[in-house]
């Protein structure tokens, strides 16, 4: 059964149509990938899943959930989290302190038990930073907890944002461009990583630029193109999809299988 | 009596709209809220009345000194202050936070300067001939205050719309960084700009202190809650805004002044702009400008 | 001990409003944390003392309950222009707060109740030392909790990047009302506490420039911390009183302090990041 399901989704910013009649659905428990060149309005379908934009037309629905006007601090309760294409962490805080951003919702107390520092309060906190820890040791930044995030170099900050966006106990995570400006081994490590997140249960959805890098790890993949979807299926049937061809040949910034 | 009651919101609109046209102009092309544009006000209205009373120079000295002197401090601000801060690449409420530091040091300096009590320009200084139109009482000071007015917004209008430095100037309130790979000097278009808008700011403390004659070191500070309305009507950073709103606002005021109550009339002027920010934050006669990246 | 209640006689008054500004620097700390510049807190200071003042003038409350009230009534307001103002972001929301303190000024100074542009006078003195001590030590302890908790890290992340934290779940609209409606609550007991020690109160003690003063305060201070707002509340009023030989100039120095920290301290005087490296160096000497 298909966890995000995605039917006949059109968006508009003023005149310009940016996505048209957009139809896939995301399984749950395996890795989906949503190819196509810059531009095409990949971006887009996530600020639309995640509720920063409203779909001008058709439906998004999470776990047969309509997810229209549900506002983006809900939608990342019900279990959707993701990075961003140009990383989005809270750079004047710790690497502790960011994963525990991501709790916010799971780390539950009142206003009393927090004046008077109670059992329960203590309690919560404390389980809190334990499993902030782990996270942090899920992606090897366990030894950097105290350390403030603009310390850290590109590559951890990716896996800091991606270890933020496990803390919020996300069923489906949407990785926007996750290897961008990573060199080859750290490309092949992060993958590695996606690997270990599906396997935990987790579904993944992610945007990516890089062929070779989607091709080796999606169970399925979607092309946009201009807005619009022009293939879908396994990565071996996208390989050799005549339109997806004609989509990459045809233009300038193609994909970047010579920088692999 | 309503045409004697138009006329006084006609003054007072248009020196309101010369002074809330520099605030805007730093907004739409700097991007500050630059809170000691009240400050910058009062001090054109001490040296107007330094120059022309106490040096006996004719008025039109008076202004172009206001203007000069307050164009330096608006210059100086920039240099010393706004530079810097853009430099660094502060967030957009630090500017505003230190122009608030400035205001308190040029008003405690005026306070050291020249003490707390008023000071005026000597009556027979003031341009005489007043006359009468029907029964309307026109003060030749109100004429000079109108027409000074009418003038320097004409001028920048004229200035913005027509010339090559509008155009720049245009280009920079959509983008600064666009602006300067076109080759515009940015840097130093919004030093000008400081200059101008100071300029304006301290002719229009010079023409109000005509028509009240009263100068004070605080008499910024209203003034600069006036402005502020003005532009949030007008539209933040919209020059026609800061006109039409200025206008709108001198005749709000009076309006109500004369038929509600004296002192409600600023509770009126200020309910007013609290609403349009929570309904219609663009303002309601502008746009304003949207600055990309 | 004569020389300390010399000292006392003399100081007393200067020591509880150390007090009462500290109070009013941590209540707009509260909004800062959160990313917003509000100025509306010098307004929340007058309707807390006008609110507490009148009850105790007019109903004859005992003094805990007209605390509540001076710290409830503004609360009420913060909430009710909270919902709509806080939509509005950066130099917007710091219009809309400055107008509606003019409002408020200007509606305390126009009613008959308030005394108008004459206050109240004849306010019982029933402050004491102490309830200004307690009453800032349980807000410096309760916002410390605060900070620690899940609700400090959301006020800092919501500083930092709205949308980011929006995706992590956090109700941004709420947080923010809550940190502008506690920042009420504190300005608004500091009001109630001033007005019953100081004896009389006027519309002119709570304008524009008293927001300013909060605010410069709080920036001279630094927002890294609590210890920031109470140093920089500390500094700037005692400082007025060494310069007194500068006369009409000395205002003039609050001025010059805010436009330098602003230039050269962004991060204020007390900045915990800077300190603790500054600990760290001369521990590792």
């Amino acid at each position: 059964m298909s966890m995000l399901s995605i039917r006949g989704v059109g968006k508009n910013f003023g005149g310009l149509q940016v996505l048209q009649d957009v139809n896939f659905e995301v399984p749950g428990g395996s890795i989906f990938g949503l190819i196509g060149p810059n531009g095409a309005g990949k971006t887009t379908v996530f600020n639309l899943v995640t509720g920063l934009l409203q779909a001008s037309s058709g439906t998004i629905a999470f776990q047969g959930r309509d997810l229209a006007g549900v506002a983006p601090h809900q939608i990342t309760r019900l279990g959707i989290a993701r990075t961003f294409q140009n990383i989005r962490i809270f750079r004047d805080m710790t690497l502790l302190q960011n994963v525990m951003v991501g709790m916010h919702h799971l780390v539950d107390y009142g206003p009393l038990a927090l004046f008077f520092a109670t059992p329960t309060c203590r309690e919560a906190e404390r389980r809190a930073r334990e499993r902030a820890l782990e996270l942090l040791s899920w992606v090897k930044l366990d030894h950097k907890a105290g350390l403030t995030a603009d310390n850290l170099s590109y590559g951890d900050q990716r896996k800091l944002e991606f270890a933020r966006a496990l803390a919020t106990e996300p069923k489906l995570l949407l990785l926007d461009e996750p290897v961008a400006g990573m060199n080859p081994a750290e490309k092949t490590v992060l993958m590695e990583e996606i690997r270990n997140i599906r396997d935990r249960g987790y579904g993944v959805f992610l945007i990516e630029h890089d062929m070779r890098f989607v091709m080796g790890l999606c169970d399925r993949i979607a092309v946009l193109n201009f807005g619009r979807i022009i293939a879908e299926g396994a990565p071996e049937e996208i390989r050799n999809h005549p339109d997806v061809i004609e989509a990459y040949l045809g233009r300038e910034d193609q994909p970047e299988e010579a920088s692999v | 009596m309503l045409e004697q009651q138009l006329l006084n919101a006609l003054t007072l609109g248009s020196v309101y709209a010369l002074f809330a046209l520099g605030f805007t102009l730093v907004f739409g092309i700097l991007a500050v809220i630059n809170l000691s544009h009240g400050a910058v006000f009062m001090v054109g209205s001490y040296v107007a009345v330094l120059v022309v009373a106490h040096l006996e120079a004719p008025l039109w000295l008076g202004l172009i000194a206001a203007m000069l002197v307050c164009g330096l401090i608006g210059l100086a601000i920039d240099v010393l202050i706004l530079k810097r801060l853009r430099a660094r690449n502060a967030p957009h409420l630090i500017p505003m936070i230190a122009t608030i530091g400035v205001t308190i040091v040029i008003t405690s300096a005026a306070q050291g300067l020249f003490g707390v009590e008023v000071q005026r320009f000597p009556e027979e200084m003031l341009p005489g001939g007043d006359f009468t139109v029907g029964e309307v009482h026109v003060r030749m000071v109100e004429v000079v205050i109108v027409a000074v007015a009418f003038l320097l917004m004409g001028a920048l209008f004229l200035a913005l719309r027509s010339t090559q430095l509008g155009r720049a100037l245009r280009a920079i309130a959509e983008s600064p960084k666009a602006a300067s790979l076109l080759g515009i000097n940015v840097e130093g278009l919004f030093h000008l700009t400081s200059f101008t808008a100071a300029a304006l700011g301290g002719v229009a403390g010079a023409l109000i202190s005509l028509n009240f004659n009263a100068i004070t070191p605080f008499m910024g500070q209203p003034m600069l809650h006036k402005g502020i309305a003005v532009i949030i009507l007008g539209g933040m950073g919209d020059i026609r805004g800061a006109l039409i709103g200025g206008l709108f606002l001198g005749f709000a005021e009076v309006i109500s002044k004369a038929y509600i109550s004296s002192q409600m009339g600023d509770a009126v002027a200020f309910g007013l702009l609290f609403l349009v920010l929570l309904i219609r934050p663009s303002g309601l006669f502008g746009r304003v400008l949207e600055r990309k990246a | 001990m004569e020389g300390f209640s010399d000292f006392w006689s003399t100081y007393s008054t200067l020591v509880f409003t150390v007090g009462i500004h500290a109070l009013l620097a941590l209540s707009i700390w509260l909004t800062l944390a959160c990313g917003l510049l509000s100025l509306a807190n010098a307004a929340f200071m007058g309707i807390g003392a006008y609110t507490a003042a009148l009850l105790t003038l007019n109903l004859g409350w005992p003094f805990p309950a007209v605390l509540a009230a001076g710290a409830l009534a503004p609360a009420a307001v913060a909430l009710a222009i909270g919902v709509p103002t806080l939509r509005l972001s950066g130099v917007y929301l710091a219009m809309a707060t400055l107008a509606f303190g003019e409002v408020s000024r200007v509606i305390i100074l126009n009613l008959d109740i308030t005394g108008g542009p004459e206050g109240l006078n004849g306010i019982p003195l029933v402050t004491e030392g102490w309830h200004i001590v307690l009453i800032l030590a349980v807000v410096a302890y309760g916002l410390a909790r605060l900070r620690r908790s899940r609700v400090g890290r959301a006020f800092e992340a919501i500083k930092e990047d709205e949308v980011a934290a929006r995706l992590m779940g956090i109700d941004v609209d709420r947080h923010k009302l809550f940190a502008f409606t506690l920042g009420a609550v504190i300005a608004g007991l500091a009001g109630a506490l001033n007005a019953h020690y100081t004896f009389f109160i006027s519309p002119r003690e709570y304008g524009f420039e008293n927001a300013v003063d909060i605010l410069t305060m709080t920036i001279l201070g630094g927002i890294s911390s609590l210890i920031g707002p109470v140093l920089g509340a500390t500094i700037l009023t005692l400082l007025p009183e060494l310069l007194r030989f500068l006369h009409d100039y000395r205002l003039a120095v609050n001025g010059a302090i805010l436009v330098l920290v602003v230039l050269f301290l962004p991060t204020g005087l007390w900045d915990s990041r800077r300190i603790r490296a500054w600990f760290a160096r001369r521990a590792s000497r």
